[in-house]
């Protein structure tokens, strides 16, 4: 049923009021039906595979199992804030030098996680890359050049870059 | 004269060019099928049967078209012309009159204002069936009475070839099992109908193959071809799961019926009930063998389960039996098969169609014979394979590169693996389980696979292109859908490589050109990358006409740069192109194929492929969990057209192998799906997933194939299940014969 309360969130670093949203309704479904950011992905929409991953305050997130109501006041960043418009930061730079774009679908998601990940651990291992990633699925790849790009990636990331 | 190779270019065919849309996927802009929006939009949802075999006797939707903000509900008294569809034959209710015969057939459509109001009207239709005894088992299927007007078998296949009274020394039977696997794209099916005010609609859908979408849309919409207009909407992923039509006759009825655009975006439970999946099969051979390791002889009875409808289930099973002895010289067989139709859910195409399933009882007989003869499995392998000359269990004589032995000897030669890294992360079970190091065993597996490319059995397969140059500017159209394999990367580099320039444009792919075929059967690169070449080439052809026309002077084109006669003046065809216009459309066709005969004899297919994998795992045997440290490969490619893109669909490909060797199964129980989510159905994760070692990739140029390239999309996933497989039997002593392999198949052995 519609929520009368209008919710506001700080999405990207500004501040929206959400009108005649529902009380059932997903974070997920507000970025992306009412504030039009498509780049968080709905493949699941359980929890399951992190295409939605986004970080909410500062914590790394499945934006489809947050209740957009319960997200008021907080700050949000989405992937469309992981680098200025018309640049590139270094995790997307490496993911298409190293070929780990086939259909895209979980492309946001795993660079989100990936950047939080980094921001945290500037030389990891593959078992530490694999396991930090472990939580996005992706079904062309195989994983092995998403693996690579954050490989690079981890020797230039520069954590004041983007969302975290 | 300069030579031809001083031309090459650094972004032609041959190199690891950067994809067109690498930017927009990797910012978030590209705009996928479930990202479209329009003013004035409704939702669209589907009500499924939740019984697998029922009759409907009532469905009683008054109270939920009362809901405030509900536009429409439809059954299937409003489908406007036949009420049927299907890829191969109409088989296949749009939405269920009368019968239910699977557990998710679509019965009603509700178009609403928001989701949640969808849902609601889903809820508050009231359907009230008379339940029947659900047919589920695909061999008594075989004779048991028909769910379906056209019977329950979809087709039986014989093959007969050779001596069938030769036996062999040694003797080996066995009896193999294939679980139902899922294709699970990530971006599930979603697309939107937009209405216009003369009755036609457009639909923006992912799809693999619109051109025929569209041919079954017409038939249940009753509209003209013209009427029905598909575009190429982003698409999330397919691997064989959406070459079936699924909302498509759905949103096109609610949009016509409302007369506003209408989305659907399937969520992941309904689409592991929307779309078809692989196979589920059962299969018993019989191999025979001289004691220095000749295969003499196969007999083999194959059943493919195809679920309620038809799909492709004809052309999977030819697959399944064409290739039923693998990639090896068999001079006698019997094979046998059955696509059958049960109340399980419809089955059609995924990755390796058909290949899969045998390639991993085969190479499981295959080892057998091996350790029975006391010869190394890799040596058993090279004795019987296939080389070019050599003629099939089909009579197709391989006119092709069938580099079997170098594919096989390079992956032999690889080096191995070293021990696991001492982190309990890489022990079989990870660290939320409690494998003690000392418990670990570790397995070696190898297996070999065939894959035929392109469609078969004399269907007119082709594929459309348009070069369109306007005052310089290229523009290159085809109805060619891009999945995420890479194709529209390809089309660049080979306009780069004819005309000099990959400064150009692509038209998207809609149903306004003539159709590409299906982004299936490993075809696209040869057949639109053939129509894309051809119709870049007879561009080229009309300028050279013009410039001679114009100056007098003869020119050749040499991977992009026109080069006169006399080898005195060169200029880039994108050059010469400026101030020009051209526009040459042409459709490509691979050559032409045959039906088998009643002995399943004939020249059905174009063209094989072949690759090995070579698994390498470790189990702990007690608790019944493997980790898989490394899988090597060497594939038979004809030619790399872009090596970054040629690893992606080799990684890709062996990990929905490995996916459906320990990992991968809809579990059924009485025709309903148990795991329609991904909390219950496991897809590999980036640690399920080890290191893949591309041992070698051969480039023997495939006769006939633009730039010699074959497909390399589906060969990746076929011989991968079987390795792991064979590398956890190497290392339990357990003889597995059903794949995914569970705990419990190793732990309560």
């Amino acid at each position: 049923m519609p929520n009368d309360e209008q919710p506001h969130l700080n999405v990207n670093g500004k501040r929206l009021t959400i009108q005649k949203s529902w009380f059932g309704e997903s974070l997920l479904f507000t970025l992306r039906e009412r504030l039009g950011l498509y780049g968080s992905k709905n493949a699941c929409e359980q929890g399951e595979c992190g295409s939605c991953s986004i970080m909410l305050d500062e914590t790394l997130v499945c934006a489809c199992l947050v209740l957009t109501g319960s997200a008021t006041g907080r700050d949000i960043k989405t992937i469309e804030s992981l680098a200025p418009e018309g640049s590139l930061s270094t995790i997307q730079q490496a993911f298409i030098d190293t070929g780990a774009i086939q259909c895209g679908f979980c492309t946001p998601g795993l660079l989100i996680t990936i950047k939080d990940f980094l921001d945290e651990n500037t030389d990891p291992t593959e078992l530490e890359i694999r396991e930090a990633i472990s939580g996005n699925l992706c079904r062309c790849t195989g994983y092995g050049r998403i693996v690579e790009a954050v490989r690079i990636a981890s020797k230039t990331h520069d954590e004041s870059q983007g969302a975290s | 004269m300069t030579t031809i190779e001083s031309y090459k270019t650094k972004s032609g065919v041959g190199v690891s060019a950067q994809r067109p849309d690498a930017v927009p996927k990797a910012t978030g802009k590209f705009s996928f099928s479930s990202d479209l929006s329009s003013h004035n939009m409704l939702w669209g949802q589907t009500l499924r049967s939740p019984l697998p075999s029922a009759r409907i006797k009532s469905i009683d939707f008054s109270e939920a078209l009362a809901i405030s903000g509900v536009h429409a509900i439809l059954t299937a008294n409003d489908v406007p012309g036949k009420n049927l569809f299907g890829l191969e034959h109409p088989d296949q209710p749009v939405l269920a009159d009368d019968l239910i015969r699977y557990a998710g057939e679509p019965i009603a459509l509700v178009a609403a204002e928001h989701p949640e109001i969808a849902a609601n009207a889903i809820n508050a239709i009231h359907v009230t069936f008379e339940e029947l005894t659900p047919l589920t088992d695909a061999e008594s299927a075989i004779t048991a009475d028909p769910i379906h007007p056209e019977g329950n078998v979809i087709r039986h296949l014989k093959i007969d070839h050779g001596d069938p009274s030769v036996t062999g020394d040694l003797v080996i039977e066995g009896t193999y099992e294939v679980g139902m696997q899922d294709q699970a794209f990530m971006g599930t099916e979603s697309g939107m109908a937009v209405p216009s005010p003369d009755g036609s609609v457009d639909l923006y859908i992912s799809t693999q193959w619109l051109h025929s979408d569209q041919n079954q849309i017409i038939e249940a919409l009753d509209l003209p071809e013209d009427m029905v207009r598909l575009t190429l909407a982003g698409v999330g992923g397919a691997f064989g799961g959406r070459e079936d039509v699924s909302m498509h006759v759905h949103l096109c009825m609610l949009a016509l019926h409302t007369g506003r655009p209408v989305k659907m975006i399937y969520d992941r439970n309904e689409s592991f009930l929307g779309h078809v999946h692989r196979h589920p099969a059962k299969i018993w051979y019989r191999h025979h063998a001289t004691e220095d390791g000749q295969i003499v002889k196969v007999e083999g009875k194959i059943i493919l389960d195809g679920g309620a409808y038809a799909s492709t289930t004809s052309a999977a099973l030819a697959n399944a039996c064409c290739f039923s002895t693998g990639p090896y010289r068999v001079p006698n067989a019997q094979i046998e098969g059955w696509g059958v139709r049960t109340n399980n859910p419809p089955c059609g195409a995924m990755r390796g169609f058909g290949n899969v399933q045998t390639c991993f009882a085969i190479e499981a007989q295959m080892d057998k014979v091996a350790k029975a003869l006391g010869i190394d499995p890799v040596e058993l392998r090279l004795i019987n394979a296939l080389e070019q000359g050599d003629t099939i269990i089909t009579g197709q004589k391989i006119t092709g590169a069938a580099p079997v032995k170098e594919v096989i000897s390079s992956l032999a030669d690889h080096p191995m693996p070293g021990p696991a890294e001492n982190n309990l992360l890489a022990r079989p079970g990870g660290t939320g389980r409690t494998t003690d190091q000392k418990h670990i065993k570790r397995g070696v597996g190898f297996a070999v696979s065939i894959k035929n490319l392109m469609f078969a059995e004399g269907f007119d397969d082709s594929s459309e292109a348009l070069c369109q140059v306007e005052d310089g500017n290229v523009a290159i159209h085809t109805a060619c859908v891009e999945v995420g394999q890479g194709f529209i990367t390809l089309i660049h580099q080979i306009a780069e490589e004819v005309l000099g320039t990959s400064d150009i444009t692509i038209i998207p792919a809609d149903t306004s050109i003539g159709s590409a075929g299906s982004t299936s059967a490993s075809r696209q690169t040869w057949m639109s990358g053939g129509a894309v070449l051809k119709a870049c080439e007879a561009v080229v052809v009309k300028l050279i006409e013009q410039i001679f026309e114009d100056e007098g002077v003869k020119y050749e084109n040499f991977n992009g740069t026109l080069v006169s006669e006399d080898g005195t003046k060169t200029i880039p065809v994108s050059e010469a192109l400026k101030g020009r216009s051209f526009h040459e459309k042409i459709v490509h066709r691979h050559a032409p194929t045959f039906p088998l005969n009643n002995k399943g004899q004939g020249d059905a297919h174009v063209s094989f492929a072949f690759a090995a994998h070579r698994a390498v795992v470790d189990v702990d045997q007690e608790l019944g969990l493997v980790r898989i440290i490394e899988i090597a490969t060497s594939q038979d490619v004809g030619r790399i057209l872009n090596p970054l893109q040629a690893v992606g669909q080799i990684e890709g490909g062996i990990t929905q192998g490995l996916g459906l060797a320990v990992l991968e199964e809809l579990v059924m129980k009485n025709g309903v799906i148990q795991n329609a989510n991904f909390t219950d159905y496991l897809l590999p994760t980036a640690l399920d997933t080890p290191p893949i070692e591309i041992a070698a990739l051969i480039e023997e140029p495939e006769p006939g194939a633009p730039f010699g390239a074959k497909g390399i999309g589906e060969p990746p996933t076929i011989s991968s299940t079987p390795a792991v497989v064979a590398a956890i039997r190497d290392a339990t002593g357990i003889d597995l014969r059903r794949v995914p392999v569970r705990p419990e198949d190793i732990a309560l052995e």
